[in-house]
C-alpha cells in the first residue's frame, strides 16, 4: 500500500482557507499525485471554523484521511482543534504576524512582513504558506512557481510572496517530505463540478436552480460556463418556479436539469409528478444534507434515500441514481439524462454534501458517457400519448407544422385530453409503467452495482461513503466492496448475484436507521443486519471505518 | 374553429364561454395574419377556467394549480419563435401562485396571461378567494370572509408588468382586442378578465351595469394606470398600461 500523506489548513471563514485548499491540492495534482480535498465548513460567512484536508497518494484515492503530516494554522482555534489529528512526524505552520503557538514543531511565518517586504495586496497573505508548505514537502520553486503560473492571474505577485516563505523556512528546517513529479496532471473537481460537466456532456441545454447548499455549486459552475457551452442556466424565484420551469422547457424540447438539496426538492414534488404524469423528461439532482427541516445545511448525509425512492404523490416509475466518486457523478450524470429522455420519465441523481463539494483530480471521459436516443415523431397523425408496447410515445415539439402536441397533468387519453373513463385511466397508467421492463432491461447493461476487491466479508454500500469504505479497506483483507449505484429501478439481479452466498455482510451508511440495507431486504430478502451507520452530519473517515469494520469482519 | 371533440362541461351561462370565444377568435385571427398556428401554445392551471385548453386544437400545457407562468416561461426559454398564452383563475393566479405572477412581471417574461378572475373558487364549489369582496360568504366563510380583496393589478403594475388590461367575460369582441394586443405585445402582459361564475358567483347583472370601456387613456402613464385600475363606482376595461422593455428571453 502507498503512503498516504495529509495537509490539513485550518482558519476562520473569511480567511481563505477554501482558496488555499485549492492551490495546494493543484500543487500536488501538478506533481501528479492522487489528490483528494475534504471541505468543512459550517453555515455562516465570517468566523467560525473551516478547514481543508488535503490527503494524497501515488496510488487512487477516495477519501481524504484525518492522520495529518502538515497542519496550515491560520488561527490560533485550528490548532487546538486538529493538534490531535497530527502524525508522529508533522510540522505545524502557523501565522506568527497574529498569534504565537509553543510547539516544537511549531513553525511561525511572519506573514504581515512578507506582505510588507513583498508590496503585494494584503489578500496574497495565503501564498506564504503554499509556500513554506511547498519547502516543507521537498518540492522545489521552480515546480511551486510553475503551479502558481497555472492556476493564478496574479502569478508574479503571488510568486513574490511564496518566494519569502519558500527561504524563510529553507533557512532553518530540513523538509518532511520529499516529493518529487510522479506524474502528469489531471483535473481536480468537485462531485458538483463532475455533475454538471457530466450533464452538459449528455447533451444538457437548460439548468434551473434555486440556491440551496450543498447543490449551489452546480449552479455556480454551469453559470459561469454558458458562454463556452450552448445553454442557459436560469435562477427562479423559488424551487417550485424551478421545477415548472424545467417541465416547460422539457415540454417544448430542451434537455433539461434542476438541482436543489431535500428541503428545495420537497417543494419540487408536485412538479416531479407533473413530469411523470405529462411524461415530460426532467433530472433532478439532489444533494443530501442532514435533516428533516434545515437540518445541518453545510454537512452530509444519506437520508433521503427512502424519500427519493417515493417522492412526488402516484405511481409512476422513476430512474434514480447514486454516484459514490467524482468519475461516477460525470458518467451517471450524463447517463441519467439520456435515459429520462429515451424514456420520457423523471430522473433523480441523489449526491451529498460530502460528494458534492469535496475535490478528487480525475480523468473524465465525454466518449465515456452512455448515450441514447429518445423516440422521436416521425409522421402520421400525432397523439402525444400514444399506446405504444414499450409504453414510449414518439416526441414531438410545439412549433412542428401540421402537429398539435397536448401536454397534460391531468389523466389524458393518447392525444392529451382530459379523461374520466376508467379503462383509459387503467390504460394510461399501464403504458406508463409498460417502461420499466424496459428501462431494466436496458440497465442490466449499465453499471449498476459496482464491485471491488474479492473476500469472503462483503460490504455493502452507497453514495460517497464507499470513498471511505475504500480507504478503510486498504488496510484489511478478506473484503469485497459492493457498490450500489441505481435504486430504481432496482437492480435485483445483479444484488443477489453479489450478495446471496455470503455468510457476513456489513452495511455502511450515513443515515440512522440503514436505508440501503432495509431496501436490499425490500427487494431481495436479503437481510443486512450488520450496520454501520453515522448520523452526526460527517462523513466517515477511513481510519474511523477501519476501527469499525476490524470489530465485525 | 379550432375546435376538439372534447365535450365542455362549463356550466351554461358560465363566463368562461365568453372568454374561450374571444381567445379562439383571436388566435383565428393572428394565424389569417400571418402567425403559423404551430406556433402557438396554450397553457393553464387548475380549475374551471384551465378547461380551456381542452377546448381549443392548439398544442397545450395542462399544468399545475398556480405553476402556469414559470411552465410559460420554461416554453419561451425553450423556444423563443412561440407565442405562447395562459390561463389561470383568480385563486390560482392571485392566491397559489402570486409569486410566479409577480416575478414573470418583474423579469419581463415574454408571456401572456389572462386571469378568469370571477372572485370564487368554483371548481371547489364556492370558497373565497384573494379577489372576492369582505364579507363574501362561501363554504369555508359561512359568516363571511373577514379579509380584503386585493387589487391585483395594482400589484402587476407595482411589479413591472408590461402590458396589463382589464377586461369583461361578455364583452366578447372587446375581450378579442385586447387579447390579440396581448399576443404582440413583447414582454410579460396579463389580461384580468371579469368573469361572472352563475353558479357561485353571479355578477353579471352588477358588470354590465358598471363595465366601460376605456378610451383615449394614456396607457404610457404609470401613475394614471394606478389609479384608473382602483375605480369602483364604474369599473373600466381595456388596456392600462403599455411599455417597451427588455425581454428576458432575449438575454438566453
Amino acid at each position: 500500500m502507498a503512503l498516504i500523506h495529509t495537509i490539513t489548513v485550518g482558519g476562520k471563514a473569511g480567511q481563505g482557507v477554501k482558496t488555499l485548499g485549492k492551490v495546494v491540492g493543484e500543487l500536488l495534482n501538478e506533481l501528479g499525485y492522487n489528490v483528494f480535498i475534504l471541505d468543512d465548513y459550517p453555515s455562516l460567512i465570517t468566523g467560525g471554523h473551516n478547514f481543508n484536508r488535503i490527503s494524497f497518494s501515488e496510488e487512487e484515492i477516495y477519501c481524504a484521511h484525518t492522520e495529518t503530516d502538515i497542519l496550515v494554522a491560520l488561527d490560533r482555534n485550528t490548532v487546538e482543534r486538529h493538534k490531535n489529528d497530527l502524525k508522529e512526524h508533522h510540522f505545524i505552520i502557523y501565522d506568527s504576524s497574529e498569534f504565537n503557538i509553543d510547539e516544537k514543531t511549531a513553525i511561525g511565518l511572519p506573514s504581515k512582513e512578507f506582505i510588507e517586504r513583498a508590496n503585494v495586496p494584503e489578500k496574497m497573505r495565503n501564498s506564504s504558506f503554499a509556500g513554506a508548505l511547498a519547502y516543507l514537502l521537498g518540492i522545489s520553486f521552480e515546480f511551486l512557481e510553475h503551479t502558481f503560473s497555472v492556476i493564478f492571474k496574479e502569478k508574479e505577485e503571488n510568486i513574490k510572496i511564496a518566494k519569502l516563505a519558500y527561504n524563510f523556512v529553507k533557512e532553518n528546517y530540513q523538509p518532511l517530505l520529499n516529493i518529487k513529479k510522479i506524474g502528469e496532471p489531471r483535473k481536480l473537481v468537485t462531485g458538483n463540478i463532475a455533475i454538471g460537466e457530466g450533464l452538459v456532456k449528455g447533451g444538457l441545454e437548460v439548468y434551473i436552480a434555486y440556491p440551496m447548499t450543498p447543490s449551489s455549486s452546480i449552479l455556480h459552475y454551469l453559470a459561469g460556463k454558458v458562454k463556452d457551452y450552448k445553454l442557459s442556466v436560469v435562477q427562479p424565484e423559488n424551487e417550485i418556479a424551478v421545477i415548472n420551469m424545467a417541465v416547460g422547457c422539457a415540454y417544448a424540447g430542451k434537455k433539461v436539469a434542476v438541482g436543489t438539496s431535500g428541503g428545495g426538492f420537497d417543494l419540487m414534488q408536485e412538479g416531479f409528478s407533473l413530469a411523470a404524469m405529462s411524461e415530460n423528461p426532467i433530472v433532478a439532482v439532489e444533494s443530501q444534507r442532514p435533516g428533516p427541516s434545515t437540518g445541518v445545511p453545510t454537512y452530509t448525509s444519506q437520508s433521503d434515500l427512502n424519500y427519493l425512492l417515493n417522492a412526488g404523490h402516484g405511481e409512476f416509475p422513476r430512474i434514480v441514481v447514486a454516484p459514490g466518486t467524482q468519475e461516477q457523478a460525470f458518467y451517471k450524470a450524463g447517463e441519467l439524462l439520456n435515459l429520462v429522455w429515451k424514456y420520457q420519465v423523471p430522473g433523480i441523481l441523489i449526491s451529498d454534501k460530502h460528494l458534492s463539494e469535496s475535490w478528487k483530480n480525475v480523468s473524465l471521459n465525454e466518449t465515456g458517457i452512455y448515450k441514447a436516443e429518445p423516440k422521436l415523431f416521425d409522421g402520421g397523425e400525432y397523439k402525444r400519448y400514444k399506446f405504444e408496447s414499450d409504453g414510449v410515445s414518439p416526441l414531438a415539439f410545439p412549433g412542428t407544422e401540421n402537429v398539435v402536441v397536448k401536454s397534460s397533468s391531468y389523466e389524458h387519453d393518447e392525444y392529451g385530453i382530459t379523461t374520466e373513463n376508467p379503462e383509459i385511466i387503467a390504460r394510461m397508467q399501464e403504458k406508463r409503467f409498460a417502461k420499466l421492463k424496459y428501462i431494466e432491461e436496458e440497465l442490466e447493461n449499465l453499471e449498476t452495482v459496482k464491485t471491488y476487491g474479492n473476500g469472503e466479508n462483503v460490504v455493502v454500500t452507497w453514495g460517497s461513503s464507499v470513498g471511505a469504505v475504500l480507504e478503510a479497506v486498504k488496510k484489511l483483507d478478506n473484503i469485497k466492496i459492493v457498490q450500489i449505484l441505481y435504486f430504481s429501478p432496482f437492480p435485483k439481479k445483479k444484488v443477489v448475484k453479489e450478495l446471496s452466498m455470503c455468510e457476513n455482510i456489513v452495511g455502511v451508511e450515513a443515515n440512522f436507521t440503514g436505508q440501503l440495507c432495509d431496501l436490499i431486504f425490500a427487494n431481495t430478502g436479503i437481510a443486512v443486519d450488520k450496520r454501520i451507520l453515522k448520523y452526526d452530519s460527517r462523513e466517515f473517515s477511513p481510519q474511523y471505518l477501519y476501527l469499525k469494520l476490524k470489530e465485525v469482519v | 374553429m379550432l375546435e376538439t371533440y372534447a365535450e365542455i362541461t362549463w356550466c351554461p351561462g358560465c363566463g368562461n364561454f365568453g372568454i374561450l370565444n374571444a381567445v379562439k377568435r383571436a388566435i383565428s385571427e393572428l394565424i389569417e395574419e400571418g402567425e403559423k398556428k404551430e406556433n402557438f401554445v396554450i397553457a393553464s392551471g387548475i380549475g374551471c377556467h384551465a378547461k380551456i385548453v381542452d377546448y381549443i386544437d392548439v398544442n397545450s400545457f395542462y399544468g399545475l394549480h398556480g405553476r402556469v407562468p414559470p411552465a410559460l416561461t420554461g416554453i419561451k426559454l425553450a423556444n423563443k419563435n412561440l407565442k405562447v398564452i395562459g390561463f389561470a383563475g383568480d385563486g390560482d393566479a392571485y392566491a397559489e401562485g402570486i409569486e410566479h405572477l409577480i416575478h414573470s412581471a418583474k423579469r419581463n417574461t415574454d408571456i401572456m396571461m389572462i386571469i378568469h378572475n370571477n372572485g370564487v373558487f368554483a371548481l371547489t364549489t364556492g370558497q373565497f378567494t384573494p379577489t372576492s369582496p369582505k364579507g363574501f360568504k362561501g363554504k369555508s366563510t359561512p359568516f363571511g370572509n373577514v379579509e380584503e380583496p386585493i387589487n391585483p393589478l395594482k400589484v402587476l403594475l407595482a411589479s413591472g408588468a408590461s402590458f396589463v388590461a382589464r377586461g369583461y367575460a361578455a364583452r366578447v369582441e372587446h375581450l378579442k382586442k385586447l387579447i390579440k394586443a396581448a399576443v404582440k405585445h413583447k414582454g410579460f402582459a396579463v389580461i384580468d378578465v371579469l368573469q361572472p361564475c352563475i353558479a357561485f358567483n353571479n355578477t353579471y347583472q352588477i358588470l354590465n351595469q358598471k363595465v366601460y370601456e376605456l378610451e383615449k387613456f394614456d396607457t404610457k402613464n404609470l401613475e394614471e394606470a394606478m389609479k384608473k385600475v382602483e375605480e369602483k363606482e364604474r369599473i373600466p376595461i381595456g388596456i392600462f398600461y403599455q411599455v417597451e422593455r427588455e425581454v428576458f428571453e432575449d438575454y438566453f
